[in-house]
């Protein structure tokens, strides 16, 4: 039998364009710091150390290695995991599974990205297969412009539509102290006015790119218990892979047949049978507006094409039932290594009741997700019990 | 060392299986998908298990050498990954093993594939290998992976009073054990003296004392203790598991490995492992370079420079001597980055499950599998593996 394991404490830096005031490792140092002194923990107290960073993005070869002092790495086991945009959650999900195992009992978790000292563009670019579509590539945009369009074309949603996406992420983002982008006058017609960088998607209907890092600490029940008065308890993890090829996995966007397989099994796993009802507050990945608004049908949120009424009528607002993203998500913040990361770190600080202005009253049960590579999922469900 | 931390209850994750391609100098009629479909597919028959039974996968690559971000995203689908689990360390493949082996521990599967590839003759290994410095002040004076080694082997040679002809009897020990190894990149009965005529690379490694650029993948399937119970072949067992990070390579004494002592130090405590010379009937070692096996067996406790030395001298660590290290030939002959590790793990299955051919050590029944990544080896793992099938003649 598993162990059970909750996550005890949390960190984040201050999440902007540029932390032009310090280096990669003090960027990890803070974040680190910051949830050592959450959990009132030394690196004394770690057993083991899972990273987690997208190297090509600063053409930085095992930069974690580099930074050992930034987060205490002297004499510990550690390692590194690179996954693309589920980056984040892969590495706290093996945090999970060394605890769950009994390897460890107390593991610190860091996803990390400077992308202002890199080109995370040019890196995306060779995600594609060298031969048959990197010639096609165009970085992230046109990769979610192309999943935009069908489904807006299978969807029917509208561009007023992801415009209300927009508006909820970057006003959500000014109850978080961490978040990068913060527009609390934003309106629909702003974002309707922002330019395309890749038709449908204009350009507050995507995320920006930041510098960040944000740490987790784990702890095997009986530990957890001592270092938390809640520990947000990991109740399921899951991963579901996509085919590596784009023209292998039709309408992708409208399909997401992987984040349909992983919320599915995570769902089952809790006695999930409607995820509105059921879970309390959402944390996801979504890279963009209309892609948060696919993710509502394929993580079971609305049937198929019902996502543009799910946020005309406000349910994934702070005040509608199932608060989706009250951090402002990927949208306000996405510094890559650390970003499916900084959805488990909220979705955490939710169950423990921890979230400030953001926090949902009284959220028994949520859900975390990563997203990225060729259309993959991570998701997690944390709870109070 | 902080704190013990051991294994909760050893020997509860079986080798099912272990498969290598051929180690060569480059496999231009494969991509590295390819390499890995290779493996998987052969394991998979070895093993008699199916494809669709691995809904859990760890890999391990290395974006800068396959030139793609996300390097694990192309082996997927070849390695049972399609809706499934699949999870890739940026490092040595010797860590996705850990990885899989918790994966299994937790219970929550009872299968786990682990597979690590490189292709490194499809980049360039200084301009690769340059990027793991530091940016500021280090890259721009031109270090590379062999020039951060070549001023690690002048510094143990000068503290471990060692001559370069010593680490040219480490070179001429593996060269000779890879001519009994059918998947070896590079072998022959080479003198010292030849091995001190080879090519300089940088002052003092050559090219007999470095592991050359190299090809290949190795897949290895991990089991729950059910999974292991009714094996269609020989299993060996997880014992025991340990892993350490020392400091950046410009903070710390290049002569010592203090994380492969503590890596050493945790999986022997797990292992039940008292005294390793004579507790371990088996070494393979991750050393891309000679003068690493030496200092790493210091690191190991098989003697300061000097003792290894004498050691060596006195055949104790060839086929057939008291500690056979590396009768695969070792990294020197040819692994390539992230595969080195793994496969060191895949050649102690071999000998604990006696199906090692012409490199079998005789009775084997204990063995140390060792992995390291970073500059001049700053990380470190350590893991024990022992046989359980009786021994066939």
């Amino acid at each position: 039998m598993p162990h059970k394991v909750g996550i005890v404490a949390t960190g984040q830096t201050k999440h902007t364009a540029k932390r032009t005031d310090i280096n990669l490792r003090e960027l990890i140092t803070e974040a680190v710091t910051r949830a050592l002194d959450d959990a009132g923990l030394r690196m004394s107290d770690i057993d083991a150390v899972m990273l987690g960073n997208m190297e090509p993005f600063e053409g930085f070869m095992l930069p974690e290695l580099w930074s050992v002092e930034g987060w205490g790495g002297l004499g510990k086991p550690a390692m590194k995991f690179n996954t693309g945009g589920t980056v984040g959650t892969s590495t706290a999900i093996a945090a999970y599974y060394f605890a769950a195992s009994g390897i460890y009992d107390t593991i610190l978790a860091v996803g990390f990205e400077k992308q202002s000292e890199g080109h995370t563009q040019t890196a995306i670019t060779t995600v594609g297969d060298p031969l048959w579509e990197r010639t096609m590539m165009a970085g992230a945009i046109g990769n979610f412009a192309v999943m935009a369009s069908t489904y807006v074309h299978e969807s029917g949603v509208t561009e007023e539509h992801a415009a209300k996406i927009a508006v909820k992420s970057r006003r959500n983002a000014c109850n978080n102290e961490y978040a990068h982008l913060q527009m609390p006058n934003l309106t629909v017609e702003e974002v309707l006015a922002s330019p395309y960088l890749a038709y449908p998607v204009r350009r507050l209907d995507f995320c920006p790119q930041s510098d960040g890092a944000c740490a987790l600490v784990l702890a095997t029940e009986a530990k957890a218990k001592k270092l938390a008065p809640q520990p947000a308890w990991i109740k399921a993890v899951a991963t579901a892979h996509e085919q590596q090829y784009m023209g292998d996995s039709p309408r992708r966007l409208a399909d997401m047949r992987s984040q349909r397989a992983a919320s599915q099994r995570v769902y089952k796993a809790c006695g999930i049978s409607d995820p509105v009802r059921d879970l309390d507050v959402a944390e996801i990945y979504e890279v963009a507006t209309y892609a948060e608004l696919a993710m509502y049908e394929n993580l079971g949120f609305c049937a198929p094409g019902q996502s543009g009424k799910l946020i005309d009528h406000g349910v994934t607002t702070m005040s509608g039932q199932l608060p989706v993203n009250p951090s402002g998500g990927v949208l306000a913040t996405n510094c890559i290594g650390a970003t499916a990361m900084i959805r488990v770190a909220e979705a955490a600080l939710q169950i423990m009741g921890k979230a400030g202005k953001r926090q949902v009253p009284g959220a028994k049960l949520a859900l975390a997700t990563g997203y990225g590579g060729n259309a993959w999922t991570d998701a997690l469900i944390l709870g109070r019990e | 060392m902080d704190r013990e931390v051991t294994l909760p209850a050893p020997e509860q994750v079986a080798i099912l299986g272990a498969v290598q391609t051929r180690y060569e100098a480059g496999k231009p009629h494969q991509t590295y998908n390819e390499l890995v479909h290779e493996v998987v597919d052969q394991l998979l028959a070895e093993t008699g298990v199916a494809l669709r039974e691995i809904q859990s996968i760890v890999s391990a690559s290395q974006d800068f050498f396959d030139g793609r971000t996300i390097s694990g995203m192309a082996i997927n689908e070849v390695a049972g990954g399609y809706l499934n689990s699949e999870s890739k360390i940026a490092g040595d493949g010797i860590q996705a093993l850990l990885y899989g082996a918790a994966r299994i521990l937790a219970g929550a599967y009872d299968l786990t594939l682990v597979v690590a590839h490189c292709k490194e003759s499809e980049g360039q290994f200084h301009q690769i290998t340059s990027t793991m410095f530091d940016p500021y002040v280090e890259r721009p004076l031109g270090l590379d992976e062999h020039i951060a080694a070549a001023l690690q082997a002048r510094r143990f040679l000068s503290v471990a009073g060692a001559a370069e002809a010593d680490l040219a009897a480490v070179s001429r020990k593996n060269h000779r054990h890879a001519m009994k190894n059918p998947l070896a990149r590079r072998s022959g009965d080479f003198s010292i003296e030849h091995i001190l005529a080879s090519a300089e690379i940088v002052s003092p490694l050559r090219d007999l004392l470095a592991g050359p650029i190299t090809d290949g993948a190795c897949a290895i399937l991990l089991g729950s203790p059910e999974r292991a119970r009714a094996p269609r072949r020989p299993v060996s067992w997880i014992a025991g598991m340990g892993s350490s990070t020392d400091a950046y390579w410009t903070d710390r004494e290049l002569a010592a490995s203090a994380a492969l002592a503590q890596a050493a130090e945790r999986a022997f405590a797990a292992a039940g492992i008292r005294k390793p010379l004579d507790d371990l009937h088996v070494v393979e070692l991750s050393a891309r370079y000679a003068h690493e096996e030496l200092l790493y067996l210091d690191a190991l406790g098989f003697g300061n420079g000097a003792a290894a030395k004498a050691r060596l001298a006195a055949g104790d660590f060839d086929l057939g001597g008291k500690l056979p290290v590396n009768p695969s030939g070792g990294a020197l002959t040819g692994n390539p980055t992230c595969v080195a590790g793994l496969a060191r793990v895949a050649e102690i299955h071999l000998q604990l499950t006696a199906a090692a051919g012409q490199r079998q050590v005789k009775d084997a029944r204990t063995g140390l599998a060792h992995g390291t990544s970073g500059i001049c080896g700053q990380s470190q793992t350590v893991v024990i593996l022992r046989g359980d099938a009786p021994q066939r003649p």
